[in-house]
């Protein structure tokens, strides 16, 4: 091991997860009958993070960017070509199996919880998780309470709704106390009430037991309303960490103005004619990315005159991560979700 | 820190290393009995919560096959064979087809996945899973048994060497389909692997070995259901040669183990890829 390494790998206690180098690259496959062939794919690609202690760290990209092929990395699931994962001081790539020692894990999946009752899910985990048995009960009992899934508890998950059932899943992954939680897209078909739910209970086991979370998300609204820092991953690779404001900033100097028409866009307006190259447009609606005076007189011009017949409807807004993704050269132009 | 480069002294990594914050301390590992009784106990709720009808589907089955055969064999050795084959049946239809076709499923679900960040020993899970699909053809095998020896005028006094049989070859039959499921690189494969497993255990079974063609004779052998079979069919005979039936039920302990380990090794290697 050489000087820089193990400088790189030196925590001052402050930080919880470490990656160096991480690359792993998925082998091409050959085209059978109905199967077209795939390239070679580099799923993450010389990832480096840190995650500090305590803090809410974010994983940001569109579907297929290489997040929870990252995560299954950073979880002991997956073994990495190359580069180096230490969590609390501990080598993952060497010792996979620590990593359920150290961190709790809720994957995208429930396909080994769907047939059990909420409550006896909960128990089992906690049950695996090491916890002895009046210990699990205790733990279940607080848990569903705290998540408002009480009335749920005698009913099997697959019976439950997507977003019902995904809360209990958070719930199986807060039983049995962990340093660090790793949350791959927890909130995904919930409603508003179960969301808050889930926030505030991380909230809880921060302030409480200091926890760390590591969260996958491919909802910038959310990204931008939880997390602390955010690593934005395209095509496998980080292409800036920083706080969303941070990140935001990056963009301050663009508005962002989407214009949605009646019909068809109204091009015998020179001024919207000459607009056209620079919109990115998605069926009646146009997104356009200006600078503030130049987006006032857009606004001017398509709220007053001829362009205002064939006009439904207009907004005006501050940049998103979104357009930090796509001015950070994002490639993939739809996948992140607002919502 | 020491202002001499780290690697020029032999050790040096190690010793740099060390002014590094000890890692943070492990939680509790699950201990193999206490976890494998929760998997146990959940796999076991699965039968309530999804009533997994392919329970009676494997009894009716059987008995079926009985009626049928009744008009074929008129008893003696070839009615204890198709009774012990039937009820053997469906601990190879429960324990070996559908735990293959349920790993093979949680494992291309990504299912695997939550047992595998949990620090739980997997031979907790592999034998969890086991024990609970084999516990799943106690109501059947004793229903099947009972039925065939009403139907075939067998005697009833022996029966209780099924507390025996279903364990014994339902781990045989339990490992080997749990190793199934998680070897098959796709879940059609396992279903297949297991309704495969399944039919050899119904041909080879059922029918009697004396009519078959040597080939055949030794594929009977060399499946593990068969050692169930003689097993149970060697105490319907009027004085059951009981060191022969141990032998027996000892192939289907050894297998068991066997095949048990395999499984245990298959979802490591699953698990982690």
């Amino acid at each position: 091991m050489s000087t820089r390494a193990v400088q790189a790998f030196r925590h001052d206690g402050d930080t919880v997860c470490v990656v160096r180098g991480l690359t792993k690259t998925y082998p091409a496959v050959r085209g059978r009958r109905g199967v077209p062939a795939t390239p070679e794919v580099r799923a993450t690609d010389d990832v480096a993070l840190d995650v500090r202690r305590g803090e809410i760290f974010g994983l940001l990209g569109p579907n297929g960017a290489g997040k929870s092929t990252l995560v299954r990395q950073l979880t002991g699931l997956m073994r990495p070509d190359r580069g180096s994962v230490r969590i609390l001081g501990h080598d993952i790539v060497r010792h996979p199996e620590r990593a359920a020692r150290i961190l709790a894990y809720l994957g995208q999946e429930s396909t080994a919880l769907d047939e059990l009752t909420v409550s006896l899910a909960v128990e089992t985990t906690a049950r695996l998780r090491g916890l002895d048995a009046k210990r699990a009960c205790a733990e279940r009992d607080d848990v569903l309470d705290e998540l408002g899934l009480t009335p749920l508890a005698g009913r099997p998950l697959r019976k439950l709704s997507g977003g019902q059932r995904r809360l209990a899943c958070f719930a199986a992954s807060l039983v049995g106390e962990r340093p660090l939680l790793v949350l791959d897209e927890p909130t995904v078909g919930m409603d508003p009430i179960a969301r808050r739910a889930v926030w505030s209970a991380v909230d809880r086991r921060r302030a409480e037991q200091g926890a760390t979370v590591l969260l996958v998300t491919h909802n910038v609204i959310e990204a931008e309303t939880v997390l602390d820092r955010v690593a934005v991953l395209d095509r496998g690779r980080v292409i800036a960490c920083d706080s969303p404001s941070g990140l935001k900033e990056q963009v301050a100097g663009e508005v962002r103005v989407d214009l949605v028409w009646r019909e068809t866009a109204p091009l015998h307006v020179p001024e919207v004619a000459a607009l056209q190259d620079r919109a990115v447009e998605s069926g009646r609606r146009w997104t356009l990315r200006l600078g503030p005076e130049e987006a006032r007189a857009v606004v001017a011009t398509v709220t007053g005159g001829a362009a205002f017949a064939a006009l439904d409807d207009f907004t005006l807004t501050t940049p998103t991560l979104e357009d930090v993704y796509l001015a950070l050269g994002g490639a993939v132009r739809q996948g992140l979700v607002k919502a | 820190m020491s202002v001499v480069p780290a690697d020029v002294l032999p050790g040096a990594a190690l010793a740099a290393e060390g002014t590094a914050p000890e890692p943070a301390a492990l939680g509790p590992r699950a201990r193999l009995w206490p976890s494998l009784a929760a998997v146990y106990r959940a796999q076991l709720s699965r039968a309530r919560v999804a009533r997994i009808p392919l329970l009676f589907v494997a009894t009716f089955q059987s008995v079926g096959i009985m009626i049928l055969m009744r008009g074929v064999v008129d008893g003696g050795s070839e009615a204890r064979a198709v009774v012990a084959g039937s009820a053997v049946l469906v601990v190879a239809f429960v324990a070996l087809n559908l735990l293959a076709q349920y790993f093979g499923q949680l494992r291309a679900g990504g299912g695997l996945d939550h047992y595998a960040t949990l620090p739980v020993p997997p031979a907790a899970v592999v034998l969890g899973a086991a024990g609970a699909y084999a516990s799943f053809t106690v109501p059947g095998t004793v229903v099947t048994a009972g039925f065939g020896c009403l139907l075939f005028g067998l005697p009833l006094t022996h029966l209780w060497v099924l507390a025996a049989v279903i364990p014994l070859s339902g781990a045989a039959l339990a490992g080997l389909g749990a190793a199934l499921g998680l070897l098959a690189p796709r879940p059609e494969f396992a279903t297949l692997l297991g309704q495969l497993g399944m039919s050899a255990a119904l041909l080879l079974g059922v029918l009697p070995a004396e009519r078959m063609p040597e080939a055949v004779r030794v594929v009977r052998d060399l499946l593990p259901s068969t050692y169930g079979v003689e097993a149970l069919a060697r105490t319907f005979a009027p004085r059951p040669d009981w060191a022969l039936v141990l032998g027996d039920l000892a192939v289907c302990g050894v297998v068991g183990v066997l095949s048990l380990a395999v499984a245990t090794w298959a979802y490591r290697r699953a698990a982690v890829r």
